[in-house]
């Protein structure tokens, strides 16, 4: 597993925010909210929603990505929105969005996690009511070996049955999972203990969460 | 110039003196579900639960004990307006029954024109109350419809002169201190007229600029301090150090 490293409140402007790095993978989240929701159409009067913008900017790859909305950073946006809104209780603000805008400064594969991450510990500093922090991480098999937190090279490796991406979030203090995505291929069996590694890996994150939002106060 | 606006903070409700009161007793800092307390001893109150044996946070925030009930007090987030606040907002537009306010909230406010201190004829209402003027209101009621704010009562009215600017909303109470006593002490110690806002806007106007900026730094210097008890002795030792 990368060196991780988290941050609360570095966006002084929003409600809440928060940065999440898995070595040189870097997010930061900024949360805008309870607010007025635009489209009217969209509000729903029992409750509020949570609305997730993912976006990988031009500069965090090897080669410039054109900037702007892609078909890969909406699917993330909705992933993430879908990783996050089970822990969150927004009885409370009817007719309101939180807004989560999360960007990746530098990408070494792993970005949607590291973008749950940051995005729960934004929501968290915002001072959300949630039942509970969201960890996320990226199990992968290379040919026949399971590795936990996969970088860019790890991902591209292509000898023998390839590489497979498994990314999972995670209810910190329960067993369930929020998010489960799959790129390539795996046999039924391998899941358990992939998902055995992902439960060992998230509670290392959870540690570092709970660090990074207690150090915010004692400054 | 506009006196009145120093009496507005009085008009504060309880929830500052609840938060002043639990200084004296041990906070903690918890994360969402974090388990705060475990036995049948305890009850949940504001921003905890119960799950089977423990009491778990529900949200960031300081945890403490007031007897049996654990409450999670918030220190960031946005502002959650509450019957009977005092806020400071912006008129963003003229109606033809009132006007439209932004008081820094999940939805915008509304003072009908019924509510202001005299009578106002409705063809002459942007004589009183133009776009972008700022007003010292109260909320007087909280509905799904909306917030209703009204001008009638002690030291509400249109702001002029000075400046205003932000501070965490949940950080307010601390500013005030137990009966308006740390307002009323950087008051006297920089002679300036001050009025805070529980949507956490403040406002300053002094003598001169010098005197407003200092202000505005001692307010900051304790809005830095969340956990600090005894911090009206700390601010005195940071104005004997700025004098």
């Amino acid at each position: 597993m990368r060196k991780m490293y988290a941050k609360v409140g570095v966006v002084p402007n929003a409600d809440g925010s928060a940065m999440f790095a898995f070595g040189d993978t870097v997010a930061i989240a900024a949360v805008y909210g309870p607010r007025q929701l635009h489209p009217q159409h969209m509000q729903d009067p029992g409750t509020g929603i949570l609305r997730v913008n993912y976006d990988l900017l031009s500069f965090s790859v090897y080669e410039r990505k054109k900037p702007g909305p892609s078909r890969r950073s909406q699917e993330i946006s909705k992933v993430t929105e879908w990783a996050l809104s089970p822990v969150l209780d927004l009885k409370e603000f009817p007719n309101t969005v939180i807004d989560v805008q999360v960007y990746i400064l530098q990408a070494d594969a792993g970005t949607r996690t590291a973008g749950i991450n940051a995005a729960s510990l934004a929501l968290a500093h915002a001072g959300v009511p949630m039942k509970d922090l969201v960890c996320s991480i990226s199990v992968g098999k290379l040919d026949k070996n399971l590795v936990v937190d996969l970088d860019k090279d790890e991902e591209d490796y292509d000898e023998g049955e390839g590489a497979t991406d498994f990314p999972i979030a995670k209810i910190a203090s329960t067993n369930e999972y929020t998010l489960l995505q799959l790129d390539g291929k795996i046999q039924p069996g391998v899941v358990k203990e992939i998902l055995g590694l992902a439960d060992k890996a998230c509670e290392e994150i959870y540690e570092v969460q709970k660090k990074a939002l207690k150090e915010a106060i004692e400054q | 110039m506009m006196n009145h606006t120093n009496e507005a903070h009085e008009a504060q409700e309880i929830q500052e003196v609840t938060f002043q009161e639990s200084s004296v007793k041990k906070r903690k800092i918890v994360v969402p579900g974090e388990i705060i307390a475990t036995g049948e001893d305890f009850l949940p109150g504001e921003g905890a639960r119960r799950e089977g044996q423990n009491v778990l946070a529900s949200r960031f925030g300081l945890a403490e004990e007031a007897g049996r009930v654990i409450k999670v007090i918030a220190i960031t987030g946005a502002f959650i307006p509450r019957r009977n606040n005092v806020v400071i907002g912006r008129v963003t537009s003229v109606s033809f029954n009132g006007w439209i306010i932004d008081i820094d909230s999940a939805s915008s406010a509304f003072l009908p024109i019924d509510e202001s201190p005299r009578f106002i004829n409705k063809s002459e209402m942007n004589q009183f109350l133009d776009i972008g003027d700022v007003i010292v209101a109260k909320i007087w009621s909280v509905n799904n419809r909306g917030i209703d704010l009204s001008l009638k009562g002690k030291g509400l009215g249109k702001l002029e002169g000075g400046f205003i600017f932000r501070i965490i909303p949940n950080r307010v109470p601390r500013v005030i201190g137990r009966e308006g006593s740390m307002i009323t002490l950087i008051k006297e110690k920089t002679g300036c007229n001050i009025t805070v806002g529980q949507n956490g806007w403040i406002w300053i106007s002094g003598q001169n600029l010098e005197a407003e900026i200092k202000a505005r730094k001692a307010i900051e210097f304790i809005v830095d301090k969340v956990h600090v008890s005894g911090l009206t002795e700390l601010v005195e030792d940071w104005f004997a150090k700025n004098a």
